[in-house]
């Protein structure tokens, strides 16, 4: 055992992508590191972000917004907070009533996880059925959920404000609302769809990683005070996951990594209900299957990498529904909460396979590329959004201008 | 946890306050506390499915929400959609109060408050909801102290009985003998009862 020098406290939420974080504990990666990392199971993102703010956490897993919408002032506690390292990639899916489906295969969805074919046929049954306005769940206003799910609403020609009522629940009470009837929909990660799936309360209709290939969700929040006065822990910290995400990457341990996240400190679920998320292989329904590629990713085309796109892409959808007004210092403050410069710094020296560039054209790799880094061997993507669309960081305003709240097909 | 959220004027009455906690005992102890303070309009909500509903009929000025709670999401989220709907407005903390913050998270409260309300009027409701927290916390520990002593007293007993009958001797002897191991293990005696009553178990199974 190496001399524990570093003492650091974690929050986390009992999701699939909390997982590097616990291997960093339970492989020894963080000890490797000479950090005792306690980790702290949390109950929603509001006691994150107070525990944080506070100094009772001095890093979180965090919805990926989250620390950007803290240095927008949209939260109700503030202080400035950075993202050093994204947790992975994917993770999450939309799950809808048993006869919210029924509804839809009426309307020429023949199942499978396409974000088109689902897409057109929710819209069809919204326009069928105007009077009866679906409701949705998603797990926090600031969530790659809320977004992707209004995304995916509005480019299928469903406006989320108007057609439909987006509503937040708690993670594991969704699969419970969505059988009592109480939401007919929800967008949240893994394992809480397959959970949803398993007591047949609903089915699977697409997944994140359809709506936008590669795309973020978690991140490695902390305040920027901490970083600055803990430069050390933190490095060590960001090394100790990037181990753990390597292993992580690795198929062979995707079963050895279930068991641990079962256990009821962390997940608490099955570890063969984990396994799903964890290797794509969902159960969309009680009678069907299908691999879903790259459906979260741990550590591949460098899914730790805090790119300053997706940030920006973040602002681009709190602008987009009203959260927050189109400024170009908005648009700094988003960019610069996360800090390639500082996972660049930590671990290009490991040799580990890191980005040259802190931004992207987000939707342009429709298979996965090559690209220049700073050790050979990186591919990234492909990276597309369902509907075709680019995101270009250089272009944010007009791509803003572009973006409307959906059609309505109702009005 | 300190926020401001409504921006409705205030008329000088009794401030009407709201306790959203799925544990009855811990709300009832505050409720108690709030009302013994002099405040007669004091709502305990428990039922979460209905929590929304029930703040918007109710109006308060101070919402009290504990931070075990699984629903401070979907209710900040309630209360920042109100503030779409014209009523309550802008939660953002009364940063002169951060030791109070401090002390909420500590305690395991979290509190909404009425934008446009002086602080002088809710910082009494906060501490007496965190001082009321704490006493809480501490009855909880000391019960559950209380109750992992019942049921050490429980295994020590047994694994007595254990020994009497293995070895034929009498209740003082087994007791002086759990004593001496512990001593000379260094461990607590109902941690040696817990294993001589494993070890027999397996013996016997």
């Amino acid at each position: 055992m190496a001399d524990l020098r570093h003492s650091i406290r974690a929050g986390f939420l009992p999701l699939l992508d909390s997982t590097i974080l616990v291997l960093a504990r339970e492989m020894g990666f963080a000890a490797d590191e000479g950090i005792d990392l306690q980790l702290v199971k949390e109950t929603s993102w509001a006691n994150i972000r107070d525990r944080l703010t506070v100094g009772h956490f001095d890093m979180a897993h965090m919805l990926a917004p989250m620390p950007i919408a803290a240095n927008l002032g949209l939260n109700p506690i503030s202080k400035p907070m950075i993202a050093p390292m994204a947790l992975g990639l994917g993770g999450n899916a939309v799950t809808v009533s048993n006869s919210l489906f029924v509804a839809m295969t009426k309307q020429g969805f023949s199942g499978g996880v396409n974000a088109t074919s689902a897409g057109q046929a929710l819209a069809r049954v919204v326009r069928a059925t105007p009077s009866h306005r679906l409701k949705f769940g998603v797990v926090h206003p600031h969530s790659g959920h809320n977004y992707e799910l209004r995304y995916w609403l509005a480019a299928s020609g469903i406006a989320p404000d108007v057609d439909v009522e987006i509503v937040v629940v708690p993670p594991p009470l969704l699969p419970d609302a969505l059988r009592a009837g109480a939401i007919d929909g929800f967008c949240v990660g893994e394992p809480w769809n397959s959970v949803a799936v398993e007591r047949e309360a609903g089915r699977i209709v697409t997944v994140k990683a359809e709506i936008w290939k590669s795309s973020p969700e978690k991140v490695l929040g902390m305040t920027r005070e901490w970083a600055d006065a803990n430069d050390e822990a933190l490095s060590a910290m960001l090394r100790a996951l990037h181990a753990a995400a390597n292993w992580a990457g690795d198929t062979k341990n995707s079963a050895r990594i279930a068991d641990i996240l079962s256990e009821p400190r962390y997940l608490g679920r099955p570890a063969a209900l984990i396994l799903r998320g964890l290797t794509g292989n969902l159960k969309l329904g009680p009678d069907r299957e299908t691999q879903v590629p790259a459906f979260f990713v741990p550590h591949a085309n460098a899914a730790t990498f805090p790119w300053q796109s997706h940030a920006l892409w973040y602002y681009s959808q709190m602008v987009r529904w009203g959260q927050v007004e189109k400024t170009a210092e908005h648009a700094k403050a988003a960019s610069e909460t996360y800090r390639p410069d500082i996972y660049r710094r930590v671990l290009a020296p490991l040799g580990a396979k890191v980005p040259g560039a802190n931004s992207k054209i987000e939707g342009s790799l429709k298979s996965a590329a090559a690209v220049g880094a700073s050790s050979s061997g990186l591919t990234l993507g492909p990276d597309g959004f369902f509907d075709g669309k680019i995101f270009d960081p250089d272009h944010v305003d007009d791509y803003i201008l572009g973006q409307s709240r959906g059609n309505s097909p109702t009005k | 946890m300190v926020r401001i959220m409504f921006s409705a004027p205030m008329p000088a009455r009794d401030l009407s306050i709201a306790i959203v906690d799925q544990n009855h005992i811990r709300a009832s102890i505050i409720e108690e506390g709030l009302r013994e303070a002099g405040h007669s309009r004091v709502v305990v909500i428990s039922d979460m499915t209905a929590a929304a509903r029930q703040i918007s009929e109710v109006g308060p000025d101070v919402v009290v929400v504990d931070l075990e709670n699984p629903n401070r999401d979907m209710l900040e989220h309630f209360f920042a959609l109100s503030r779409a709907l014209q009523k309550p407005i802008a939660m953002f903390v009364d940063q002169s109060g951060s030791d109070s913050v401090e002390a909420a998270v500590e305690a395991g409260v979290s509190a909404y408050i009425v934008d446009g309300l002086r602080k002088e009027r809710v910082k009494p409701i906060l501490d007496m909801a965190i001082s009321r927290f704490n006493a809480f916390s501490k009855l909880s520990r000391e019960l559950a102290e209380a109750r992992s002593e019942l049921e050490d007293r429980k295994i020590i007993e047994q694994a007595k009985g254990i020994l009497m009958r293995q070895r034929g001797i009498d209740e003082a002897a087994a007791y002086k003998l759990l004593r001496s191991t512990a001593m000379q293990q260094n461990r607590k005696l109902a941690e040696v009862a817990q294993s001589l009553i494993l070890a027999a178990g397996l013996l016997e199974g």
